[in-house]
């Protein structure tokens, strides 16, 4: 859920743009992580762990803990909480570890 | 073949310890060059609402973010520093040369000297299914929340009374996010009471000798258990309290961020009143590697107050061993170790002394 009114803070977003995830279409901002448009959208299961198959949700949101590794535009072990969103963007949930094409 | 960049002084971390390392080497004269991984610098000061304490020269009643700023701006106004922002920082060897990737490239860079500013990372606890997505370190939701305009939920379990788990929930409040309670396993609460208070005053509970027992939920977190615990710390039985929440959150204290250190074959200590692995160091911040100075959090988890001046010594340190304001350096130095004594005056700052005498401290073990 995005913040409308905040004591403090003004959230300057950028352009409203569509981007894919699973194939589904969704809307966020220019300029956010691919994480914060997912979250807005009330996406919370980024993927599931290679051996127990146990969801995997964000956790540090800078880039430090590989929990959020998702494929984008076929590229696998994206770190989404970190990689800025772009108008059609194709944000797929990865299956095991990933293979570069 | 790729080209070396050449450079007298390289910082790796943009946060407030090495920006602040930046402007202080560069104004000595010395050129720098700053490595940031994220795209902007800034550190953790982006997204830090509240109104920072100490005093006036530590920027107190001047917010994180607009502290960050300043710092940014400090380093962008002056011709001798190099802020590379998106490039992360990958080995340091033995020949001094420096690697990194930014801009999907490869990148060597060869420095005189090397401040390593790497910061801290969050810690974790052990509960059953803490490994749940709705389960945050407490600065994703401060990045989810302040950078990005977005909540993480409706309620909230705060794990950790200390400043950080008080802070950020008195922002996830100021967001429109209710809080079920804060829970802290030690008897007291660790964070000042000025936070404390503006939270209970709220009507928020903050329950002292309480720890989680289990998170619950299918695909992401339905609810968790808590439970009080005795004078031992052990759980009371018929304890036990079901929390309806959607997330939790942890602010169960930092790691520093020291792998580069080890890499670089710097001496190092584990501290546990510094938060963990630290490198061994001077009082000037020079780690037992000549040349490698480190700031901040990765030498210590403290406050970004301290990381600031932390920075500033490190990055007088590391221009004067070039030769840089000679004349002015010690005096200079002397100020940043008066004002790093005067942060560290409070019982927090204690803590930190004792971890830094044993630090020193040439007994203990040594990995």
């Amino acid at each position: 859920m995005r913040i409308t009114e905040h004591p403090i803070l003004e959230f300057l977003r950028g352009e409203e743009i569509s981007f894919f995830f699973n194939g589904q279409e969704l809307k966020g901002f220019e300029g956010e992580t691919i994480a914060a448009a997912l979250h807005a959208a009330g996406v919370r299961v980024l993927g599931h762990s290679h051996a127990m198959h146990r969801p995997r949700g964000l956790f540090c949101a800078i880039g430090n803990c590989s929990s959020c590794l998702m494929d984008v535009d076929g590229e696998p072990n994206i770190r989404i909480c970190v990689e800025k969103l772009k108008p059609g963007m194709r944000v797929e949930t990865q299956q095991g570890k990933g293979c570069l094409r | 073949m790729p080209k070396v960049k050449e450079t007298e002084i390289l910082i790796v971390g943009g946060g407030p310890a090495g920006l602040s390392a930046a402007s202080a080497a560069a104004n000595l004269g010395a050129s720098v060059l700053v490595l940031e991984r994220d795209g902007k610098p800034g550190g953790q000061l982006i997204k830090q609402t509240h109104k920072f304490f100490g005093s006036k020269k530590q920027y107190a009643g001047d917010r994180g973010y607009q502290i960050g700023d300043l710092l940014i701006e400090q380093c962008g106004n002056n011709p001798n520093v190099e802020v590379w922002t998106d490039t992360t920082a990958l080995g340091i060897y033995e020949d001094g040369v420096v690697t990194a990737e930014g801009q999907a490239k490869h990148l060597k860079i060869n420095p005189k000297k090397i401040i390593v500013a790497t910061g801290a990372s969050e810690k974790m606890i052990a509960f059953p299914n803490n490994d749940l997505p709705g389960i945050y370190g407490a600065g994703a939701v401060q990045t989810l929340m302040n950078v990005h305009g977005i909540v993480p939920g409706k309620r909230v379990l705060m794990i950790g009374a200390g400043n950080i788990g008080l802070i950020v929930s008195y922002q996830l409040m100021q967001a429109g996010v209710e809080i079920a309670a804060i829970i802290e396993a030690a008897p007291t609460i660790g964070g000042y009471l000025v936070h404390a208070s503006k939270i209970q005053r709220a009507g928020v509970p903050i329950l002292t000798s309480h720890t989680i027992t289990e998170a619950y939920g299918d695909e992401s977190v339905a609810g968790a258990i808590i439970c009080k615990l005795d004078e031992s710390w052990q759980p009371v039985s018929g304890s036990e309290q079901d929390l309806k929440v959607d997330v939790i959150c942890l602010a169960v204290g930092l790691s520093p961020l020291t792998e580069l250190c080890f890499q670089a074959d710097c001496q190092m200590k584990y501290v546990s009143e510094l938060s963990g692995h630290v490198p061994v160091r001077n009082e000037y911040l020079e780690t037992t590697r000549p040349g490698l100075y480190v700031a901040g959090d990765v030498s210590g988890v403290e406050e970004a107050s301290s990381a600031m001046v932390e920075g500033r010594l490190a990055g007088i340190s590391a221009a004067c061993s070039l030769g840089y304001g000679e004349d002015i350096a010690p005096k200079l130095q002397a100020e940043a170790l008066a004002e790093l004594s005067e942060l560290r005056a409070g019982p927090a700052g204690q803590k930190t002394l004792r971890g830094i005498m044993n630090l020193m401290d040439k007994g203990g073990a040594v990995c």
